[in-house]
């Protein structure tokens, strides 16, 4: 065909327009136009509020406690709040607040692999991003391509969503044994059918679009429709979803401490501390059970406020 | 109807200086400014104008239904002499009673899916009244008839997905009429359905009109479809009303830029892109936060604009008693020069369409392509694969030809394969039988197997301006990605291309960085064309470009489109169910019906006799915008019918209105044997039984008319 040369005189239909700043803002005004979103509804500032609040103590655990987590104060077991240890500590005398906020960095923050390796990105957050990774994944390819491959995928994914997931949960942790690794791999297969048919259902709208058949036109691959141009309008109710996985996540993580298949003792673990505190809310010193057990509940909670505060605005703008 | 009639009949609903906003976060915005008309008994008032330009708000202020956050904030609406304005709902409610009855556009959304048609009928009734259950069914069944159902007592039984959308629509109607209302408003009733079906039911809307004796408003924002069925009419621009008098009237004199504009943007029936031009109006409606308050609404877009109209709003001149345009020149426009020099590029188009010389090489050429899908499975034996296998055969024997440079046109009803036929020849779906030759190349195989120099070299642009782009990506980086995967410039070089062909649709560079979102519709359906065009393509599939733009949008991307073949030579299939853009656009035309192709010639020849019955029924059901234009009726009977189970012999006939007429012992052939192709000339062919002389001594559809007054504007210009 031609090398069209155009003879470009500016059409009278366009030139009314403006000249437009570019549109690549700094990171700056994208911040505080997201933190403006969720200022909006204050659902999700309640949320976000308690959710930073336990990242923040995670992160800097070390600098908001004289002890460690481990450090026995042999004198002083089971008491509560005092002015040595502000929210008492436990039946071996170590100090509550320091294995709450430590307890949250294994969490939110880092990830024993091994005694010596930690990994920055805490337990439930790897176990949710792996789960997202695969179950995008088998989503997308289910929902784009259809067929026998989306039901014998889809009928598999079924058929594991029909155990309980406690039973699930305990089943693989008693299989492969109590390591944060494992969690990570429980809450993987435990959480990928969810997120795959959640994909699977945006998928299946999304590849209707005019776009994804102007791509194909173009001969694109499946992989290159899939992840570049289906994925990223999926990404919305993705992130929400991954939000209160998060929490789900948390839960988890309490559960299996809480039945001994968690990360293993001494390491200080929400779960296994109420489990051990359990022991002594009779006694007289509830406060090992109380503590851990607020701590899971205002971060599930917040987590699915600022979830759901984030969907009901997402839906308001649309 | 006729002037002393008129002056007689009571005046059901009048507006007076109606002013609607809604609040938001921002303040209020205004929707509806100072709006004022009347509607009499069995008189039908027409609102005409773009999305966004107020009609649908009026009609909701009427009935009350602005919701949470719209008011009325100034003005009266009397019916029947009561004051509705500053009403409680209870009060209303009271007031209206079962006299006013609304249409909407989508009929699925009107009727209860989960429920019977005959229940919810009834239900209208005995709501509203003291009646028995059998009175009231019976009524309804008394009431479908009289909107021409076939069959009512079978369809008071069913549901609402058991019948098409023209009987919906139909239903609908019903129901609004059971009440014998005074006052019926109908929000664009037909724009969801098909040529002839719009038809019938434009035919039925009138029929009523004359037969109850309400007052009607009508909005659309179709131009045929308010000539064919108002009396008066009221064109709004962005919230206030421009311009307001007699159809025939505003037709034959239009008063105001605006009305003027819309009317020479879309082609009359029977014009072709070599005879005449359209003229987009530049720019678009303003967004209601930013309407001048003290000047011209219209004068950024307007061709007249001066000093004055910016000044000052101007109120209504008064033409006639019934005509009135909000226009400070609206005595002097026919005659009044532009102020603005339009840029001659609308005549290049004209001449280079004349220079095309007519191309005899080949660009596409299809023999007997077939297009079947297999149906599910539904009885245990073909679970097993030993069942006789059934097909849709959504295209079946289709031959066509495209040649170098030229456009080919498809037409037909919805469901009539032209979307599969196009998948088909794009490689969307595999062939089921025929031969395909692109660029004298065989092709079989589907998009995925096909070569990149040959995918690049047929391309396509979309329907729906919303979903056309990905709205996660830039403008920038939408055109640009053909550009890479075909290696049509260097890599340095590929924004530069992608400005040079923003530049070739007529869009700002600025452009490149913007979001899908930011972008009007018209804007986005041109970069769906820039980015069908990156790959340098010799073959362009427009699946109904325009259909889901505004009317003064289509013009400009439809010249868009013309100037880009011409300079390009691209090839192009033209969709679209509008028979006057497709005449308008293409140099040859195909009629399908069914999957198969009933008619294929040169455009004009398809749109003088002889034709295919069919096309003859498609021709006579374009709204035509000239109240004046005497058009035959020929309206198909029943449905489309199932691919699955298409009819023996002729597919069309079931519902050919001519086969009884002009064929011996009623047909009888029609229905057995599989009509032959009869040739009229070069290359007209067309599929039918009924011989040739026969065919050429029908009338033509459209009777030719004197060039009205707007033939005239466009014989000023040049």
């Amino acid at each position: 065909m031609s090398d069209g040369e155009q003879a470009t005189t500016a059409d009278s239909a366009v030139d009314d327009i403006p000249p437009l700043k570019r549109d690549r803002r700094s990171v700056f005004t994208r911040l505080t136009e997201g933190l403006k979103f969720i200022w909006a509804s204050k659902t999700a500032t309640v949320g976000l509020f308690l959710v930073l609040f336990w990242v923040f103590v995670a992160i800097f655990a070390p600098l908001l406690t004289p002890y460690t987590p481990l450090e026995q104060d042999w004198k002083n077991p089971n008491i509560g709040p005092s002015k040595a240890h502000i929210l008492g500590t436990d039946e071996l005398g170590r100090d509550l607040w320091a294995r709450l906020i430590y307890g949250a960095r294994v969490v939110l923050v880092v990830m024993p692999v091994t005694d010596n390796l930690w990994i920055p990105g805490g337990t439930a957050i790897w176990g949710v991003i792996v789960a997202l990774l695969v179950g995008t994944t088998l989503g997308l390819v289910s929902g784009y391509h259809g067929g026998w491959v989306d039901e014998i995928t889809m009928r598999l994914l079924d058929a594991m969503m029909a155990v309980p997931i406690i039973l699930l949960y305990m089943i693989i942790m008693a299989a492969l044994g109590a390591s944060a690794i494992n969690v990570v791999l429980a809450m993987t297969i435990v959480g990928t059918p969810g997120i795959a048919r959640l994909v699977r259902s945006l998928t299946l709208d999304i590849r209707t679009r005019e776009y994804i058949r102007a791509a194909e036109t173009r001969g694109e691959s499946a992989w290159y429709i899939m992840f570049v141009e289906i994925l990223p309008n999926a990404r919305g109710p993705i992130i929400v979803d991954a939000m209160l996985r998060v929490g789900y996540a948390i839960f988890a993580m309490g559960t299996l401490g809480f039945l001994g298949l968690g990360i293993p003792p001494p390491s200080p673990d929400w779960g296994s501390m109420v489990a051990k505190g359990r022991e002594f809310i009779l006694s007289g010193s509830p406060w090992a059970a109380l503590w851990p057990s607020l701590a899971i509940a205002t971060l599930v909670v917040g987590l699915n406020l600022l979830a759901d505060g984030i969907r009901e605005e997402s839906m308001r703008y649309q | 109807m006729d002037e002393q009639a008129h002056e007689k009949s009571e005046v059901v609903l009048d507006v007076e200086h109606l002013s609607i906003a809604y609040e938001t976060r921002k303040g209020d915005v205004q929707a509806v400014r100072d709006v004022s008309f009347a509607v009499r008994e069995g008189e039908t008032i027409g609102l005409v104008g773009e999305s966004g330009c107020g009609k649908s708000t009026i009609a909701y202020g009427i009935v009350n239904h602005l919701g949470p956050n719209g008011k009325i904030t100034e003005g009266h609406i009397r019916f029947q002499e009561t004051e509705l304005v500053n009403k409680s709902q209870a009060e209303l409610g009271e007031i209206r009673g079962n006299n006013i009855a609304m249409v909407f556009q989508d009929p699925m959304q009107a009727l209860n899916p989960s429920m019977r048609l005959g229940e919810q009928l009834t239900e209208v009734l005995t709501c509203h009244r003291d009646i028995s259950e059998k009175k009231a069914w019976q009524r309804c069944v008394k009431m479908l008839k009289r909107v021409n159902m076939p069959d009512p007592e079978d369809v008071m039984n069913r549901y609402t997905h058991q019948i098409s959308g023209g009987q919906q629509q139909r239903v609908v109607i019903a129901m609004a009429m059971l009440n014998n209302p005074s006052l019926l408003i109908m929000d664009e009733p037909t724009t969801a359905l098909d040529v002839t079906v719009e038809a019938a039911v434009l035919d039925l809307i009138e029929t009523l009109k004359n037969d109850f004796n309400a007052a009607n408003i009508f909005i659309t924002h179709n131009l045929g479809v308010v000539a064919r069925v108002s009396d008066f009419l009221c064109v709004m621009y962005a919230g206030q009303m421009v311009e307001k008098g007699t159809v025939v009237e505003i037709f034959k004199h239009p008063s105001h830029p605006y009305t003027r504009g819309l009317i020479s943007a879309v082609p009359k029936l029977g014009e072709s892109k070599s005879d005449s031009v359209l003229y987009p109006i530049r720019g678009r409606v303003p967004a209601p936060a930013n309407r001048p308050q003290n000047a011209c609404i219209f004068a950024p877009r307007c061709d007249y604009a001066t000093g004055e109209c910016l000044e000052a709003r101007p109120s209504m001149v008064q033409l006639s008693p019934d005509h009135a345009a909000r226009c400070l020149y609206a005595k002097e426009i026919e005659t009044r020069p532009k102020t603005t020099r339009r840029k001659p590029r609308v005549f290049q188009i004209k001449e280079a369409v004349a220079k095309q010389a007519a191309s005899d090489e080949c660009c596409l050429d299809s023999e007997n392509l077939k297009v079947w899908y297999p149906k599910a499975a539904d009885s245990v034996v073909s679970l097993f694969g030993l069942g006789e296998k059934k097909y849709v055969k959504a295209v079946d024997d289709v031959s066509l030809r495209v040649a170098k440079g030229r456009t080919l046109g498809l037409v037909g009803e919805s469901g009539c394969g032209k979307s599969s036929l196009v998948k088909g020849l794009i490689g969307l779906e595999p062939l089921t039988g025929g031969k395909m030759q692109f660029l004298d190349i065989d092709v079989k195989e589907t998009v995925t197997a096909r070569a990149t120099e040959l995918i690049r070299e047929m391309q396509m642009v979309f329907q729906n301006p919303d979903s056309t782009l990905n709205p996660s990506y830039t403008v920038g980086t939408q055109i640009a990605r053909p550009i890479r995967r075909f290696g049509t410039v260097a890599k340095g070089q590929v924004r530069a291309e992608v400005e040079r062909l923003l530049n070739a649709v007529r869009l700002p560079k600025t452009h490149y960085d913007r979001l899908p979102r930011q972008l009007s519709g018209g804007e986005k359906q041109r970069v769906g064309i820039a980015r069908a065009l990156a790959s340098r393509p010799d073959l362009i599939i427009c699946d109904e470009p325009v259909s889901a733009l505004d009317v003064s949008v289509q013009a400009a991307v439809i010249n868009l489109l013309l100037e880009i073949q011409h300079s390009f030579g691209t090839s192009m299939i033209f969709i679209a169910h509008d028979l006057s853009v497709v005449r308008y656009f293409s140099d040859d035309i195909a009629v399908m019906y069914l999957g198969r192709i009933v008619e294929i010639g040169p455009a004009d020849k398809i749109y003088d006799p002889p034709y295919h019955p069919y096309t003859e029924a498609l021709l006579s059901a374009v709204p035509i915008a000239d109240p004046t234009a005497a058009q035959k009726e020929i309206r198909l009977s029943g449905n489309v019918p199932s691919a699955l189970n298409p009819p023996t012999g002729c597919y069309f006939h079931t519902r050919c209105p001519r086969r009884a007429e002009l064929l011996p012992d009623g047909g009888a052939i029609c229905e057995q044997q599989k009509p032959p192709w009869q040739q009229n000339g070069t290359g007209h062919r067309i599929l039918c039984h009924i011989p040739i002389e026969k065919l050429m001594e029908m009338e033509p559809v459209v009777h030719a008319r004197e060039p009205n007054a707007n033939g005239s504007v466009i014989a000023v210009d040049s």
